[in-house]
């Protein structure tokens, strides 16, 4: 046991009938970081967290949040923790005062602290004005902000967010963003699954990829990145032909050729010499390749070398399937 | 901002020596503001409080001007049919437990309870009083349209009390057995199923019409199911008619399945949430 670490499991492994959900994760989160859990749907995230969170018992493996066992420890973990899932998990037919006032008191405040926390919370999280309103005529992105305000209610040293801004509209992303952002520097750690590569990189500290019920790769998004390339070459070609004719050459190095766009991109060191061969080999006629570029590679990058499939494009928001199901009893 | 940091901190090995309040008073403890938001929900639920509160009352007048004058009881048809309503619409009423309940088990909040330590048991038993104060209502709204339109019990304050009490321990019942309802559906409209389920019970029963006039192979269901015992002693109790063993299998029933039907949530309960 490491006691610089707010979040570690070992060998965690869950299956739902005969579908492995998870075959041994490996996790450990330093205190007062925040930690990326980044993974397609169906990865094994929530069921993850659900676990770390004493929601659901792991098959086989440990795991120790706070410095105590989520199974046998299981209440003493729950007072040092709070899980905001992806169902939204206020009230609506209560206004955001009543669902975070009741909330205080269940975590043991008096009725005047619950009432002083609620006000301080809505204040913070910049609802103080619709808090007298029933929460079933607030946007979903206020929702959202006010599942983070509720929990923080308790006063825990780790939250656990699954997937806060899957479904919410860039606005709403980026005002949920700032508020973990905040959560970070007030010193609680942060633990967070989410299918947007952008997200992991602009909030966690360090990130572990899972998929397919494994972590296949975990650091810091720099090192990630540094991981699978240092450098990327993007190829913009004149025509159709010309894509055909380069992409043949690339073959499985080809990474998101796009034949719409008539472009293509492929690693590299980024070293003159390497880009140099590299367009010699694929375009000997110097006519198939109109433009270039190199730059570092990208989480994407990261991503498709790991998984094998392109991360899903933001636009898959609303979609709420496989691993939102809680209990998976239909495979 | 004061707080901003986390109050439970932890250095070093894990705090084994910690006090943790003790499960069952925590669920004491929990239980009023579980209560006070199941009672807030139902009462900005327009559709529940209409149901629950204007269907017994329609059900009343229905049963009393266009049944009534068909059905001969001996007495007057409203003194005969009042303690049958109010049954009817305290299983109906109390059975709608069921879909609350349902709807906390599938949506996020569930999730969110657990992650605090909420227990189950303060859950559902929020729910439960949220019914009983609902049903009691709409008790209270049946019994004053009653006088209204003719009904003119002989009870006297005992009886009132008794009556009172065996109703009470019967929604009381009923609103456990429709947690345990809610636990097992997957679903809030399956839930909704139950209700409707429910509500049919005290039909083939002497709620409405004696069980002498039904065909001779229902008497053994009517005179054995729950709700003919309690029908029988609130009449006894409110118009002073003699009873037999009837309280007592009542009572009987009422405790049987309100036993049976904590058990099995908290069964049901620790299944669902595994």
């Amino acid at each position: 046991m490491r006691h610089d670490l707010a979040v570690e499991a070992t060998g965690l492994e869950k299956s739902y009938g005969r579908v492995r959900v998870l075959a041994g994760v490996d996790l450990g989160v330093a205190r007062g970081s925040v930690f990326g859990l980044l993974g397609p749907n169906g990865a094994g995230k929530t069921t993850a967290v659900r676990i770390l969170a004493t929601l659901i018992r792991a098959d086989a493996g440990q795991a120790r949040v706070a410095g105590l066992d989520v199974v046998a420890d299981r209440r003493r973990v729950r007072r040092h923790i709070s899980l905001t899932g992806q169902f939204a998990a206020v009230d609506e037919l209560q206004t955001g005062q009543e669902n975070l006032r009741m909330l205080g008191r269940l975590a043991g405040l008096s009725g005047r602290r619950a009432r002083h926390r609620a006000v301080e919370l809505l204040e913070r999280f910049d609802l103080a004005k619709a808090g007298h309103r029933r929460v079933a005529t607030w946007s979903g992105g206020m929702r959202r902000r006010l599942d983070l305000a509720a929990s923080l209610v308790g006063h825990p040293s780790v939250v656990f967010l699954d997937e806060p801004t899957t479904g919410l509209d860039p606005r709403s992303r980026q005002a949920v963003w700032r508020e973990v952002a905040g959560l970070a520097s007030s010193g609680v750690t942060v633990f967070l699954t989410t299918q947007y590569l952008e997200e992991a990189d602009r909030l966690a500290d360090r990130i572990a990829v899972l998929d397919g019920g494994r972590v296949v790769a975990d650091g810091t998004s720099a090192q990630l990145k540094r991981q699978v390339a240092g450098q990327r070459l993007d190829l913009v070609l004149a025509d159709t032909s010309a894509f055909e004719d380069v992409a043949g050459r690339l073959g499985g190095r080809a990474v998101q050729p796009d034949r719409d766009r008539l472009t293509v991109a492929v690693a590299t060191d980024g070293s003159a010499a390497q880009v140099r061969a590299l367009l010699d080999e694929v375009d000997p006629a110097r006519r198939a390749v109109d433009r270039f570029a190199v730059h570092s590679a990208t989480l994407d990058d990261v991503f498709l070398a790991l998984t094998g499939r392109p991360a899903p494009p933001p636009d898959l928001d609303d979609e709420r399937d496989d691993e939102h199901e809680k209990e998976p009893a239909h495979v | 901002m004061s707080d901003n940091g986390p109050a439970g901190s932890w250095t070093g090995p894990a705090p084994t020596g910690a006090a943790l309040p003790i499960p069952a008073l925590a669920a004491l403890a929990q239980w009023p503001v579980m209560a006070g938001r199941s009672l807030r929900l139902t009462r900005r639920n327009l559709e529940a409080i209409l149901t629950s509160l204007l269907l017994p009352v329609l059900l009343l007048l229905l049963f009393v001007y266009l049944f009534g004058g068909a059905i001969q009881t001996g007495t007057r048809y409203v003194t005969y049919v009042v303690p049958g309503v109010l049954l009817l619409s305290a299983a109906f009423g109390a059975s709608m437990t069921a879909v609350s309940v349902t709807g906390d088990m599938t949506g996020g909040i569930m999730d969110r309870f657990r992650s605090m330590d909420v227990a189950g048991a303060s859950v559902l038993a929020g729910h439960v009083a949220a019914s009983m104060v609902r049903n009691l209502a709409a008790t209270v709204l049946v019994f004053g349209v009653a006088f209204a339109i003719g009904f003119r019990p002989s009870a006297g304050p005992l009886d009132w009390l008794a009556a009172a009490g065996v109703l009470l321990l019967f929604i009381l019942a009923i609103s456990w057995l429709s947690a345990a309802f809610g636990l097992l559906a997957r679903s809030p409209e399956a839930a909704g199923g139950f209700t409707f389920l429910v509500s049919f019970l005290p039909y083939p029963s002497s709620a409405f019409v004696p069980v002498e006039t039904m065909p001779a192979w229902l008497h053994g269901v009517a005179e054995n199911q729950p709700v003919t015992p309690v029908i029988e002693t609130l009449r006894g109790l409110l118009l002073g008619l003699p009873m037999g063993t009837s309280p007592v299998r009542a009572v009987a029933w009422c405790l049987g399945i309100l036993v049976a039907s904590v058990a099995v949530s908290g069964v049901l309960f620790r299944l669902r949430t595994a």
